[in-house]
């Protein structure tokens, strides 16, 4: 596993406010008043890694992103 | 109104040009883009085009090292688009002219902003010089074809057609391609979308076009007043492009001036023009004026201390706002500022391609809430403390700047209309409302 | 001996009819803006893949069961060819057509982040293919067990839990669905 720090991305697009992200990442997802996740802009904390990247696989229209920090 | 400079505004002694608007210049040094028109007052053929500015200067650029030098000239000169963004044309022009395969230009003359004609001016009075930029950007990047994309039922579509016609067949292939009426239509990666798949609607920000376009192609997306100075460029040097406009923004910009002016039309400035003066040029105020909207319906309203402000990129930064598609709307003492901004709010909600949740949701949202305090008193300040929850949340989170747009118009309202805001929500309306609306809002628009 | 092959294959039938009503049901009903602070929309999604998961463990000792009893003469290949044994070739068949869908359904979910959700999703929609036929295979197979009382009560129930299922799924109303089906581009 990469040791790089990951930032977490919401497809805009894609994402259906389905809210399964704010259920499995509430430390990083909050979600505004219509259901679409806010995500806390910065670098994963590595303790939450595991958590992020389960979100990532539970998303319905795998609309949320772990990409390679810049 | 005291403007620092006072430019001397030269009138040209001329019939009035086919679209009904007035175009002037301030000063004769400054008439680039319009110089061709201005002379004689019709649209420059292509002989009278010849004539003024000479051949499309690609001989002087051969092959690809020319293409390479071209690139060079244009980063020396310092262009930036002028379709609203703003950003360094030749790092466009370089990363595209980077990319493998083959390349296409596709050349923005939507003008999807109400309160912008400079384009279709631009268009319909120096086809042309148009044709000319996209033939040389055609050239700098190694693009196989060329795409014109103009809105449907354009003012400028004829004077288009007649000019392609007129030059016969061009180094690169070019058509002209029609496009859907709608605000977010004219947005770069929708031209892309509907070039690919006839879907008018933004596809996110990556990949970037100049990446990954149509067909999957490199391709390099200009306004088309961007590539008339891209022309011009290229005959002059770049050199005589920053003769006139400011180290950051130099070159001169096409303007749109309305509202509350008595010569309502598209003026060609210097960068750094000072806001005052672009408004003189366009015949001062009408009436009294209270603020301007500078930069298109999902722009900044400014008040009329901003009349000293430079109009150019680091000018604009400087007053917390951005040029924008370089329109400048007046608004009179005796209109509601926050009736006027509910009901551009209206029209930017219903224009969302309804593909983002914040954007689809958000907007019609904070709509509601400018209409209500414009509307009805709001004592305990619930309306606007939930206005401004809402517009910290909308930005950043779509997929194009549609929403960070009539965000930005909303916070400008609330800033610059304050006492506005205190006088509404404590009970006492404005007397204008409903008179008469002073911002160029399309109606009738079928959902 | 002889006898226990195959009723083991018939009992664990009848429990993958059972299990695949609940995925089925379970897959059904978490979709869209379900959640509710007792059942999250995230656990009812772990439900229905680990129920998912046991189903295929019962599926296997059922067809396993088939093929090593020498009673019927099924072959493997009968098992995912479809109608072509010599044993009960049409209900039979029905059951083969049925784990083809199981195997495809299973094939997309393990690759769904490489293939794409338009492909995922239009494989996973065919569970709602792949129950009827299911518990058609079942039933018709079934003999004389399709004839007892308490075998009937079961399929009905699983029919009633599956219809309620799709009617909750059809009439939940989505926000986003609505407001994207509202855009001027549609």
């Amino acid at each position: 596993m990469s040791r790089q720090a990951r930032r977490l991305r919401v497809e805009p697009i894609t994402c259906h406010a389905h809210g399964i992200c704010r259920e499995l990442l509430p430390e990083l997802v909050r979600l505004d008043e219509w259901g679409y996740p806010i995500v806390e802009d910065g670098p994963v904390p590595a303790v939450l890694r595991t958590a992020a990247r389960s979100a990532v696989r539970a998303c319905p229209t795998l609309a949320l992103r772990l990409d390679r920090g810049h | 109104m005291s403007a620092a400079q006072e430019r001397t505004a030269v009138t040209v002694d001329a019939p009035a040009p086919p679209s009904g608007i007035a175009v002037q210049s301030a000063a004769r040094e400054v008439r680039r883009l319009v110089a061709g028109w201005a002379n004689t007052g019709m649209p420059a053929g292509l002989a009278e085009h010849r004539r003024r500015y000479g051949p499309v200067p690609i001989g002087a650029f051969p092959g690809r090292g020319g293409a390479a030098r071209l690139i060079a000239m244009v980063e020396r000169s310092g262009l930036r688009g002028r379709g609203g963004g703003g950003f360094p044309t030749a790092r466009k022009l370089a990363a595209v002219a980077a990319g493998r395969g083959p390349r296409t230009v596709v050349a923005n003359g939507c003008e999807g902003d109400p309160t912008s004609t400079k384009d279709r001016t631009l268009m319909e009075l120096a086809p042309h010089l148009v044709i000319d930029g996209i033939e040389l950007a055609a050239h700098a990047v190694g693009a196989t074809d060329a795409v014109l994309c103009v809105h449907e039922r354009s003012t400028a579509f004829p004077a288009l057609v007649d000019a392609l016609r007129e030059r016969g067949p061009t180094r690169t292939a070019m058509r002209i391609v029609e496009v859907p009426r709608r605000y977010v239509a004219s947005e770069e990666t929708a031209l892309v979308n509907l070039l690919d798949r006839s879907d008018p609607r933004p596809r996110g920000r990556l990949p970037r076009p100049t990446e990954r376009g149509v067909r999957g192609r490199p391709t390099l997306v200009d306004n088309v007043e961007t590539l008339a100075h891209l022309a011009l460029i290229a005959s002059n040097g770049d050199a005589w492009f920053r003769e006139v406009g400011t180290v950051e923004s130099p070159g001169t910009m096409l303007v749109t001036v309305g509202g509350a002016v008595n010569d309502p039309g598209v003026y060609e400035i210097e960068q750094g023009t000072p806001l005052g003066a672009i408004l003189h040029m366009a015949g001062g105020p009408l009436v009294p004026v209270q603020a301007v909207l500078v930069g298109g319906l999902g722009g900044t309203w400014l008040g009329t201390e901003a009349e000293t402000m430079p109009f150019s990129h680091e000018g604009a930064r400087g007053r917390g706002t951005a040029l924008g598609i370089a329109s400048v709307i007046a608004l009179p003492v005796e209109a509601c500022g926050i009736a006027e901004s509910a009901r551009v709010l209206r029209y930017l909600a219903g224009e969302s391609a309804s593909q983002c949740g914040p954007c689809m949701f958000g907007l019609p949202a904070i709509a509601h809430d400018m209409t209500e305090l414009a509307a009805r008193p709001d004592r305990a300040g619930q309306v606007a403390t939930r206005l401004r929850s809402r517009l910290a949340v909308i930005p950043g989170r779509g997929a194009c700047a549609h929403p960070d747009g009539a965000v930005r118009l909303a916070a400008s309202t609330l800033r610059v209309f304050a006492e506005d805001v205190a006088r509404h929500t404590a009970g006492r309306a404005c007397p204008w409302i409903g008179q008469r609306y002073w911002m160029p809002v399309p109606t009738g628009q079928p959902r | 001996m002889g006898q226990s092959l195959w009723f083991a294959s018939r009992g664990t039938g009848l429990v993958t009819a059972l299990l695949l009503t609940a995925t089925t049901v379970l897959g059904a009903i978490h979709t869209g803006r379900v959640t509710g602070a007792r059942w999250p929309r995230f656990t009812l999604h772990a439900m229905h893949r680990n129920l998912s998961l046991i189903t295929l463990v019962f599926l296997v000792v059922h067809i396993a069961s088939a093929i090593v009893d020498p009673y019927a003469g099924i072959e493997w290949l009968d098992t995912v060819v479809p109608f072509v044994s010599t044993y009960h070739p049409f209900w039979l068949g029905l059951g083969a057509v049925a784990l083809d869908l199981v195997l495809a359904v299973l094939v997309t979910s393990l690759l769904r982040t490489r293939i794409g959700l338009r492909r995922w999703r239009a494989v996973h929609f065919s569970a709602y293919a792949l129950w009827p036929i299911a518990m058609l295979h079942g039933i018709g197979i079934g003999g004389l067990d399709t004839q007892l009382g308490w075998v009937l009560v079961i399929y009905a129930a699983c029919t009633i839990a599956v219809i309620l299922a799709l009617a909750r799924r059809l009439l939940v109303r989505d926000p986003d669905r609505d407001a994207r089906r509202r855009a001027w581009t549609s």
